[in-house]
């Protein structure tokens, strides 16, 4: 999922400096479930920016609504209703969703309540780790499902640099990847696969030339 | 072309036991102080290392440096780190740096920028280590740009070296690593500083078991220690460096730190000697530059050629 967490409270007021009806929307999706942007979460944005106003003497109005996703225009679209009189929308999404509001509303400020933190994975209730680098170009299947791409610090993948030592990177408190990839390696009894020199990567895959796109002709709907 | 010129790739051929030393350039815009060195130093070390921006903190570049050892008369060892340019530029830079006469190259990922000056900077590690190894040497052999365009003239010719830390984990891969840099073209090898002289002593075992003292010169890494302190802040804070507690005791019971921890250093090497497949020594006195000649004559290794 997408990790988020929230922004600095100070960063969210100034966002919103001088509205006086706020739209806060919620997003089901990835923020509900790392707990960041969901129902709940919006519930508690709103109510705190109604009382953090009060007590400045600038009293603002909040309307609130969860979308079931705010990165698909079809849920996206269910916010026109909700608009009237609305000076701004303050988005609990990630990045994504802030975006597919800014562009189906073009008239009406939008701000983020969240800092979007990377696709990661629960460890445990109320603990999540960046576990995808979002290359463009997978390279699980050569290193025993574990990704060196964002989970080394140096991205290496040629195996773990001089600064690896008990099994922790040098950069604390982070675990080596290239330590995990090595005992995963030997348990499947493919240690010999990792003396061969890996290839420089193909970075034209990842995020260098603006926006990436993935067009599947086959499930487009006709008009 | 002019013909690749390396002093030390003649020196390791012929066989020798060769001393390399180490040189950090100055957190300004002199190289005064790198020329001076360099020319107190030639006459005890075959070649000298210039750090790339060391644990991550900015300094004169280690091509420009090597400009100024040049200039004091010494031979040059550049190191080049993948931490701070992606492939055009270490490319670039590996075109100037042979024009301006530079002929030996130590590939490096380099250390992280979070333990640097500036550790809001954003990494690159466009190509990691091997890579470059491998890069340089295309270059060399191949006449070949990384994207396989050719050379047409004057490819630069680099005397390829790597680095290998036989102190960080996990250990058994580390002998890999080092045959991974083999394979990818490293003609020397400078280890780590060494203390743990029993854990070296089984990382070389294993090098001579796959044959790698064969393939490639192997220089072992020393450090003379200046005091019990700054052992003690390695010991506890430089990832992928063991420093025993035994070391840390006998400089601490030392009248003159210092000198105790020269003359460790000095046995060290005596030691280092003996071992098979060791070709030479590395010394990196960091900021103390000046003691390297007096641990080259007490290891009995002067005068050399």
């Amino acid at each position: 999922m997408i990790v988020a967490a929230a922004k600095p409270w100070e960063e969210i007021m100034a966002s919103l400096h001088g509205m006086h009806k706020v739209l806060v929307v919620g997003c089901g999706g990835c923020v509900a479930v790392c707990l960041a942007g969901g129902e709940k979460e919006a519930g508690i944005m709103a109510s705190t920016l109604r009382m953090q106003r009060k007590l400045q003497g600038e009293p603002v109005e909040t309307e609130e609504i969860t979308l079931t996703r705010q990165c698909d225009p079809e849920y996206v679209r269910e916010l026109g209703k909700k608009l009237e009189g609305v000076d701004g929308i303050l988005s609990l999404a990630c990045g994504v969703g802030v975006q597919v509001i800014a562009e189906h509303y073009p008239n009406i400020w939008v701000a983020p309540a969240l800092n979007t933190k990377f696709a990661g994975a629960t460890l445990e209730h109320g603990s999540w780790e960046e576990r995808c680098g979002l290359c463009g170009d997978c390279v699980l299947g050569q290193t025993g499902g574990i990704c060196p791409i964002i989970r080394c610090a140096k991205s290496l993948l040629n195996g773990p640099c001089g600064g690896s030592q008990d099994g922790k990177c040098e950069v604390k408190p982070n675990e080596c990847a290239w330590n995990l990839i090595y005992e995963r390696m030997g348990r499947l009894g493919r240690l010999n696969q990792l003396l061969e020199v890996a290839e420089a990567k193909d970075w034209s895959q990842g995020r260098d030339g603006g926006p990436r796109r993935v067009v599947r002709e086959d499930v487009k709907l006709d008009d | 072309m002019t013909e690749p010129s390396s002093k030390l790739q003649s020196l390791l051929d012929s066989g020798q036991f060769v001393v390399t030393c180490e040189i950090g350039p100055p957190k300004n815009a002199s190289g005064t102080g790198i020329t001076q060195h360099a020319a107190q130093l030639k006459a005890y070390a075959a070649a000298m290392n210039l750090t790339d921006n060391q644990t991550a903190i900015v300094r004169l570049s280690s091509i420009a440096a090597g400009v100024h050892v040049l200039a004091g008369g010494g031979e040059p060892i550049i190191q080049m780190t993948c931490r701070d340019r992606n492939r055009i530029a270490l490319q670039s830079d590996l075109l100037g740096a042979y024009s301006l006469g530079l002929r030996n190259l130590l590939c490096l990922s380099g250390d992280h920028q979070a333990f640097g000056n500036h550790p809001a900077a954003k990494n690159v590690f466009d190509l990691d280590s091997i890579q470059l190894i491998k890069t340089v040497k295309d270059m060399r052999d191949s006449k070949v740009f990384h994207c396989g365009e050719k050379i047409k003239q004057d490819e630069p010719q680099f005397y390829i070296g790597a680095v290998a830390n036989p102190f960080a984990d996990p250990f058994e891969y580390r002998v890999h690593r080092l045959e991974k840099k083999i394979r990818a073209g490293a003609q020397f090898i400078q280890t780590q500083c060494i203390f743990d002289m029993q854990r070296f002593e089984t990382f070389m075992d294993l090098a001579r078991k796959r044959g790698l003292p064969e393939r490639t010169h192997i220089l072992a890494g020393v450090m003379p220690i200046k005091s019990a302190k700054v052992a003690k802040y390695m010991q506890k804070n430089v990832s992928g460096m063991l420093v025993p507690q035994a070391v840390i005791e006998r400089l601490e019971q030392a009248e003159d730190q210092a000198q105790e921890g020269v003359k460790i250093c000095i046995e060290q090497i005596r030691h280092l000697k003996t071992i098979p497949g060791i070709h030479g020594v590395h010394i990196m006195a960091v900021a103390w530059e000046e003691i390297v000649p007096s641990i080259v004559t007490g290891a009995g290794l002067m005068p050399r050629l």
